[in-house]
């Protein structure tokens, strides 16, 4: 058992090494797993036989060491055969190797022998080889020699061939194959042009070729050919050394020739109301076509070898344009003359269409020919024909104005003659402003098209800013209401010396409009215009202010003249009355002259139109039954200061004196001083104009006792009639009282009237 | 430079009539007459006294009836017209006759004031213009630098060209001439054209303006309708010799070129009520006085249409180099037509104004309520003119 348990102990060392060696051999890791460093672990690598044995003789009872010894026994037998078998299996292959080696060996030996003859063939080959070509030099440089020859001869046969082929070709009219034949000969004979009969080649060529460039400037020339055929004739031409300025030339005098026909059909037909659209359709069609052939032909085809050189593109460039440039203007100017035949306002959008469409049609130019000016001056006509349209139109709308101005004065003259009719001068207001203002609007919509987006030109600068401001805003709008201002102040200034021509309620009318204007159309009307074109004000324009100032100043011009005209018209009457009536040898008054029932019948008329039109305003308050009173004690006073105990030689000093004492403490009263926009004053203006014409035709007369009691009683009746139209009741008193003083001085024999007599005749009146 | 206050002078009666003594060279006298139809009328001499100021005034008795207009010949300052009116059988007529003052009343005027208004002298009664026959006068007009022998009255429609004989004692009608026509045409007044050897006078009636050749008496040119309303007066420009100054009842002053007479060339509207009296002045004819029924009195500077558009022509070598002559460039920029002054001493009508005969630079205007004011040019102004 000792013995049997010994081998393993034996040399313990190698048997390790041998051991970890196999291990590695079959790819054994005992890495992983974990040694037991316990020396009684039998499998364990640190296994100390002793002290297991000792362990196990301590620990174990004989049975058990029985035991344990049998079960040892076991598994080193198992051992040991397991260990036969190995070995064994491994002895087998170590054989079959061995073997193998051995054969390989053999095989390698036949190899090598086959190798050897191999190269021995090859270098036979090689041999061979070099033998063969050198034979075939010689024969392969006569087969190139031949080949040259032979192209040569080809070619010359080409020249030889060519007159023929040339006149052939010019037969049948392919002139394409005739150029490129001849071109690729051309050079060939430049150079052997020496020898002669290449010479005779040439010469028979060239004038072949003359030939055939004649006829191709024939075609050219002709004219009726496509212009597919045109542009290949132009092209072979240029080929053809033809210079090209001449065919340009050619080209454009041609193209000329036809657009004129165009233009001169158009000429025939300038009051024809599509005379644009056929302008559109036949002129500007055909010289776009012209110019897109033209530019095809002589700019945009690619040029090459020596023609590039000539820089063509530049000079048929320019000549396009001046040729453009020329029928265009020929073309606008047809245009301009048909656009100014346009004179009626009635359709605009004819105009604006037709000029939308000329307008687009010249874009298309501007697209053919990107330098041109062509499109701006189109642009330019157009805005010009826009400028004229406006100017048409304000004569239009001035015309208009006029126009209703006399149905307005037809209408105030007509009803006259009935008792309504005075009545109808507000309504007349109204409707009048009214069909300005409509006026306007429709004019405002016709020019508005101009700028309607559908439009092309409507997007330019011009129409989109200076239209809109200078044309529309200011050279339509404002003009017109400063024409309106205008026109009414000369109904001021014409007809004011005479002021029969123009009616006064006319002017009553006007002055109102005018006023209504400075208060709100004007602004109604320009914010209006603002809205509608969007106006940018580039450049400063006329401020609404100083256009309700020109407003104002006409209304007030026009209202300062309507008094002075009525004032006119009763002085008149008045100073008639005065100036023809001998004062000295008059009867004792029985009557208030008729003349100043007059006056007063024409005052209350003129308030009643004044009415009408302007509110009443405001005047100084009075008692309730101011005339009686004021008039009395005014009657008494001037009794007391201007006649009664006074008339001693001392007297005249005192009248003066208190006369002046008097004036200083009145208001100096200005005749003739612009009234304000109200029925009392311009009531107020006309009455002081009338008695100032009274008080001074009085000055210029002598009275009799009667004389002057006549103007008693004339001033009591005025005076009891006209206070209620005035502002200030005083002024009337005021200048009647220096009638009735003035009456007294330049009377023989002032001895007045008894005041109830005066008022008994004024009631009885 | 203030202006001088004006100096007003003022009559116990009422007035209409103003002339400046024409003859008269050397002191400033004006003449006004009274119109009074229960007083005795007088005639005013007024003598302004410029260094001091002052008035000095005679009066002498007109007892022939109120004064409607007065006018004093050329050539005698002791000689005037006057226009005034009579009445005789309830019947109101203007007559015109030829005055000479009595030779003592320059003494008088050395007299306290009391005395001479308590004591007063007649005027000498040379001769009448007999109008018996034509109507009333609207006023007398003597031949502008003559020699006191002619004078003009218009009466109702009739121009009458009279020769002062034995001195002056006797007058006789050398010719006449009627205007005929529609209704009862009166002229309102008139002027003696100073230019083309004074053979020329305009007339005014109604709104028409007419020129007359006095040697065939016979119309040369009518100004219809020249103002809206009736023409109250005119005036030659004393150095342009087809410049015509107009006034009216329509407020208005009208320049006109008798060459050119559809167009005034010129109008004023400055007033506010009947321009009654327009003067050029005799030296400066761009200065011109108006006078109206609104009680103002106006003087206007009327440049451009004057003989002297530009001002004088300034010399350079006036400018001086120093800072000044900037100043003086302005000052001296060409004056534009404007109104120089308005003149509102008057509390009634001014029916009459005058430049005086001897100073240039001084006016008279003569309102109804017998008020005279007398006025200078402003100084700056004047400097401006002369310098």
């Amino acid at each position: 058992m000792s013995s049997a348990t010994t081998p393993p102990d034996s040399d313990p060392t190698g048997r390790r090494q041998v051991h970890s060696m196999l291990k590695l051999y079959y790819g054994m890791n005992e890495e992983g797993k974990v040694e037991s460093l316990d020396p009684c672990d039998i499998n364990g690598p640190h296994f100390d036989p002793e002290v297991y044995l000792n362990k196990l003789r301590k620990e174990c009872s004989l049975g058990e060491l029985m035991d344990h010894e049998s079960c040892t026994v076991k598994q080193i037998r198992s051992l040991d055969s397991d260990m036969q078998t190995l070995v064994y299996e491994n002895y087998n292959k170590f054989i079959s190797a061995t073997d193998t080696i051995r054969k390989m060996k053999n095989d390698f030996k036949k190899m090598e022998d086959e190798m050897d003859c191999l190269s021995a063939n090859m270098a036979a080959i090689t041999e061979f080889s070099a033998h063969i070509s050198g034979t075939l030099q010689d024969q392969h440089a006569q087969i190139t020699k031949l080949s040259g020859v032979h192209t040569l001869l080809r070619k010359l046969q080409f020249l030889f061939e060519l007159p023929a082929r040339l006149n052939k070709c010019l037969e049948l009219q392919a002139y394409a194959q005739a150029v490129s034949a001849h071109r690729r000969a051309r050079c060939v004979l430049q150079q052997y042009s020496h020898m002669p009969s290449f010479r005779g080649i040439q010469d028979d060529c060239h004038v072949i070729m003359e030939q055939l460039a004649q006829q191709l400037r024939q075609k050219f020339r002709d004219g009726g050919s496509s212009a597919k055929d045109l542009s290949e004739c132009v092209e072979l031409l240029l080929q053809l050394d033809e210079p090209a300025e001449e065919l340009c030339d050619k080209f454009l005098s041609h193209a000329q020739s036809r657009l004129e026909a165009d233009l001169q059909g158009l000429e025939a037909e300038l009051i024809d109301s599509l005379f644009i659209d056929r302008g559109c359709n036949e002129f500007v069609s055909n010289l776009c076509l012209v110019i897109a052939s033209y530019q095809e032909l002589f700019i945009n085809h690619p040029q090459e070898g020596e023609l590039a050189s000539k820089k063509i593109p530049e000079m048929a460039n320019g000549k396009l344009h001046v040729f453009v440039d020329t029928l265009a203007a020929r073309y606008f100017s047809l245009v301009e003359r048909r656009i100014q035949e346009e004179k009626g306002v009635g359709d605009n959008s004819l105009l604006v269409r037709a000029l939308d469409r000329f307008h687009r049609r010249l874009q298309a130019i501007s697209k053919l020919l990107p330098g041109s000016a062509v499109p701006s001056q189109g642009t330019e006509i157009v805005v010009r024909a826009a400028r004229e349209r406006i100017k048409q139109y304000l004569s239009a709308l001035q015309t208009f104005y006029h126009d209703s101005l006399t149905d307005v004065r037809q209408a105030l003259a007509a009803p006259r003659l009935s008792v309504g009719g005075a009545s109808a001068s507000g309504e007349l207001l109204t409707s009048l402003s009214n069909f300005i203002l409509n006026q306007l609007k429709s004019v405002l919509a016709s020019v508005h098209l101009f700028t309607a987006k559908d439009i092309t030109f409507s997007n330019k600068p011009y129409f989109k800013g200076e239209f809109c401001s200078q044309g529309v805003r200011e050279g339509l709008v404002v003009s017109f209401i400063k024409f309106i201002c205008q026109s009414s102040r000369q109904y001021c200034e014409s007809a004011g010396d005479r002021g029969g021509s123009t009616p006064p309620a006319l002017l009553l009318l006007l002055s109102r409009l005018c006023l209504d204007y400075e208060t709100s159309t004007i602004s109604y009307i320009l914010t209006l215009t603002d809205e509608q074109f969007l106006v940018q004000h580039h450049t400063p324009v006329t401020p609404v202010t100083a256009l309700c100032a020109e407003a104002r100043e006409a209304a007030q011009k026009l209202l300062n003249h309507y008094v002075k005209v009525q004032g006119l018209i009763i002085s008149q009457m008045l100073r008639k009355s005065v100036e023809t009536r001998d004062w000295v040898n008059t009867i004792e008054p029985r009557n208030v002259r008729a003349v100043m029932k007059r006056v007063v019948e024409d005052t209350t008329s003129i308030d009643v139109q004044v009415g009408l039109l302007y509110e009443e305003g405001v005047r100084k308050a009075h008692s309730s039954d101011s005339s009686k009173r004021t008039f009395s004690v005014y009657s008494s006073s001037r009794q007391q200061i201007r006649y009664a105990p006074s008339y001693t030689p001392s007297a005249p000093m005192d009248t003066s004196l208190l006369s002046n004492i008097h004036k200083l403490f009145s208001e100096r009263i200005d005749i003739f001083s612009p009234v304000e926009f109200n029925k009392v004053s311009v009531l107020t203006g006309i009455i002081k104009i009338s008695l100032k014409t009274f008080l001074e035709c009085v000055r210029l007369r002598t009275f009799g006792r009667y004389g002057l009691q006549q103007i008693q009683v004339d001033c009591h009746y005025l005076q009891m009639y006209l206070w209620r139209f005035v502002s200030d009741e005083n002024l009337v008193h005021f200048l009647l009282d220096e009638i009735v003083g003035s009456a007294a001085h330049r009377c023989l024999d002032p001895s007045p009237m008894e005041q109830s007599v005066i008022e008994v005749i004024c009631e009885r009146g | 430079m203030e202006d001088d206050a004006p100096v007003i002078y003022g009559l116990e009666f009422q007035a209409r009539a103003l002339t400046a003594q024409t003859a008269e060279t050397d002191a400033i006298r004006f003449v006004v007459g009274t119109q009074s139809l229960k007083f005795d009328n007088q005639i005013h001499i007024i003598d302004f006294d410029d260094e001091n100021n002052m008035i000095n005034k005679s009066v002498l008795l007109h007892d022939a009836g109120e004064i409607w207009h007065i006018s004093g010949s050329p050539a005698d300052k002791a000689v005037l017209t006057t226009c005034y009116s009579k009445t005789s059988e309830s019947r109101v007529l203007t007559c015109a006759a030829v005055w000479r003052m009595p030779p003592e009343w320059e003494s008088g005027s050395h007299e306290s004031p009391d005395d001479s208004s308590n004591n007063p002298q007649t005027l000498e009664l040379l001769c009448h213009l007999d109008n018996t026959t034509h109507g009333s006068v609207a006023c007398v007009l003597w031949e502008p630098m003559g020699d006191g022998k002619r004078v003009i009255s218009l009466a109702e429609n009739h121009v009458l060209l009279w020769d002062l004989q034995e001195s002056s004692t006797k007058a006789t009608i050398s010719s006449s001439a009627t205007l005929e026509g529609k209704g009862q045409l009166k002229f309102t007044a008139g002027k003696w054209s100073p230019h083309h050897n004074s053979t020329q006078l305009a007339t005014a009636n109604d709104t028409a303006i007419r020129g007359w050749d006095l040697r065939s008496m016979s119309q040369i040119y009518c100004i219809e309708s020249a103002h809206g309303q009736l023409v109250r007066d005119l005036d030659f420009n004393p150095n342009k010799q087809y410049y015509l100054a107009s006034c009216g009842d329509d407020c208005k002053v009208k320049f006109w070129d008798v060459r050119h007479i559809n167009e005034p060339v010129k109008c004023l509207e400055e007033h506010s009520h009947w321009v009654w009296s327009v003067r050029y002045n005799h030296s400066h004819d761009q200065l011109l006085l108006t006078g109206s029924s609104d009680s103002r009195v106006i003087l206007s500077n009327m440049v451009s249409i004057s003989s002297e558009p530009f001002g004088h022509l300034v010399d350079d070598d006036e400018l001086s180099d120093n800072e000044e002559s900037q100043q003086e460039d302005k000052g001296k920029e060409p004056l534009r037509d404007s109104i120089i002054a308005t003149y509102e001493e008057h509390e009634d009508s001014v029916y009459a104004v005058e430049w005086s005969a001897a100073d240039p630079w001084l006016f008279a205007s003569l309102s109804y309520d017998g008020r005279l004011v007398i006025n200078r040019v402003p100084r700056a102004l004047k400097y401006r003119i002369l310098l």
